[in-house]
């Protein structure tokens, strides 16, 4: 069997790729220690300094104004020194130039590298190719993986329903093109959650998707029955007149998340939504806004998380 | 080997010794793991007004580069305001002084004391930094290499263990 590249030889996380593939104990890991990190980020001076003197280099070869932020945030409260480098695709030629930049800003001393790439197993190319002291995040990779997004949402499952091992989670929307969707799914199983379900219309669901342990539903009001966790995904923009979809009223109707809707749900389940929002395309403004939701604690859970991974990563 | 002395008696000692040299409105804060067992115990019998405060030291330690971050740290819970006030740091084993020197850096970070004092369960030497003591239950020599911890039993009885190295 091939060596897991995200960890080292003792078995730590050296990169973050993906939470597929991670072990139990080492997503344990990173949940265990965001906690006292996210009571860093409450303390009046909320920086610590476990990455004093290191380089974090944010590269971003497709635009994402939050995610970018959000690590930023966390590198600098680990005190790191934080370089963003927006790279548009466009002026990126294919194939040895990544590498070639990576080898650049290697030169330049890094120490941690966050990717975010439209083509899937950009980070795997990058990570295969940095020195050892060097490390790589994935900050989103096509339609492949968003690793620290789906540990947030983790964690902010965990804040909220302490135990795992007796949820209902419905992942509900556009899974088909939502790399969240899929590292979540992957962290849910991992962890013991019995049942996670799938809802979305056929067009918008992967096939074969049964394959990763979830229940599918077509009808939002049948799946939503007695869930515990409800993360709606991003509808985006480019998919709502195209040919999966009628048109996004169409969608709403059938697929958006509505407070009636939601009733049939647990009278104590949590809303999660990864952002940004379509208001009245996937969620009902009075849902994104009401008491159930937990939309804006997992961006302040984000950093922390975030904070965890870096200086894991970081000291192995 | 000598027999290490019991450490709920070191315990009783210790309080004994901090009571008449307490200054009025201190506040304590116990570091983890053995020194927040220890400060729990002492907080309760000298009747501190102001709630235990905890720290892990996980963020500041001068270890990380050579061996990363520890396993599973705790969130520091300081429920007091730090400027301006007398504290008592506690821990269960001083040893090279480094855990105590990355205390006073976090505890910094959430203001700026009016004096910091040291009570410790025990000394073993082989201080590594300019740190010492204030209050301290004894002083017990291990050899170097051995690993000289505090234990907690189920029914929450201190003890001392030596841990011989590699």
């Amino acid at each position: 069997m091939a060596r897991n590249p995200q960890l080292n030889d003792h078995g730590e996380l050296r990169h973050l790729l993906s939470i597929d593939g991670l072990p139990r104990e080492v997503l344990l890991q990173i949940l265990d220690t965001a906690e006292p990190f996210a009571g860093v980020t409450e303390r009046e001076v909320k920086k610590v300094p476990l990455l004093r003197g290191k380089s974090v280099f944010n590269l971003f070869f497709e635009p994402s104004t939050r995610t970018r932020t959000t690590f930023e945030i966390a590198a600098k409260r680990l005190s790191a020194d934080v370089i963003n480098l927006n790279i548009a695709l466009s002026s990126q030629t294919k194939g040895e130039s990544l590498t070639d930049t990576v080898a650049n800003l290697s030169a330049m001393q890094a120490d941690v590298f966050v990717v975010r790439h439209a083509a899937s197993g950009a980070p795997y190319l990058i990570a295969r190719h940095v020195k050892p002291h060097e490390h790589v995040i994935n900050a989103g990779d096509g339609r492949h993986a968003h690793p620290t997004q789906g540990l947030l949402d983790l964690y902010t499952i965990r804040h909220y329903k302490k135990d795992f091992t007796r949820l209902t989670v419905a992942v509900v929307g556009d899974l088909l093109h939502s790399r969240v969707a899929r590292s979540l799914i992957h962290g849910l199983t991992t962890l013991g959650v019995p049942e996670v379900r799938a809802i979305g219309p056929q067009t918008l669901l992967p096939a074969g998707i049964e394959a990763l342990g979830v229940r599918v539903f077509h009808d939002m009001r049948a799946g939503l029955k007695d869930c515990d966790v409800v993360v709606m995904l991003r509808l985006q923009h480019e998919r709502m007149n195209g040919p999966l979809l009628p048109s996004a009223q169409e969608f709403f109707k059938n697929y958006g998340l509505t407070a009636e809707k939601l009733a049939l749900a647990r009278p104590d389940a949590i809303v999660m939504h990864p952002g940004p929002m379509n208001r009245g395309v996937e969620i009902d403004s009075s849902v994104a806004d009401g008491p159930h939701s937990v939309i804006l604690p997992q961006v302040t859970f984000g950093i922390a998380v975030r904070m965890a991974v870096m200086s894991i990563v970081a000291g192995n | 080997m000598n027999a290490l002395p019991d450490a709920e008696a070191l315990l009783e000692r210790l309080a004994a010794q901090i009571r008449p040299r307490l200054v009025p409105g201190t506040a304590m804060i116990g570091l983890y793991t053995g020194g927040a067992w220890v400060a729990e115990r002492l907080h309760a019998a000298l009747g501190l007004a102001e709630p235990l405060g905890l720290m892990d030291v996980a963020f500041y330690r001068d270890d990380y580069s050579r061996k990363g971050l520890k396993q599973d740290p705790k969130r520091t819970r300081i429920p007091f305001e730090v400027a301006g006030r007398d504290l008592l740091l506690v821990d269960d084993v001083l040893y090279t002084g480094r855990t105590v020197r990355a205390a006073l850096n976090e505890l910094f970070d959430y203001g700026r004391p009016k004096s910091v004092a040291l009570a410790v369960l025990a000394d073993r030497g082989g201080r590594q930094l300019p740190i010492c003591a204030q209050h301290c239950g004894a002083e017990i020599s291990v050899p170097e290499g051995a690993r000289l911890r505090l234990k907690r039993a189920a029914d929450g009885r201190l003890s001392l263990e030596v841990e011989r190295g590699a």
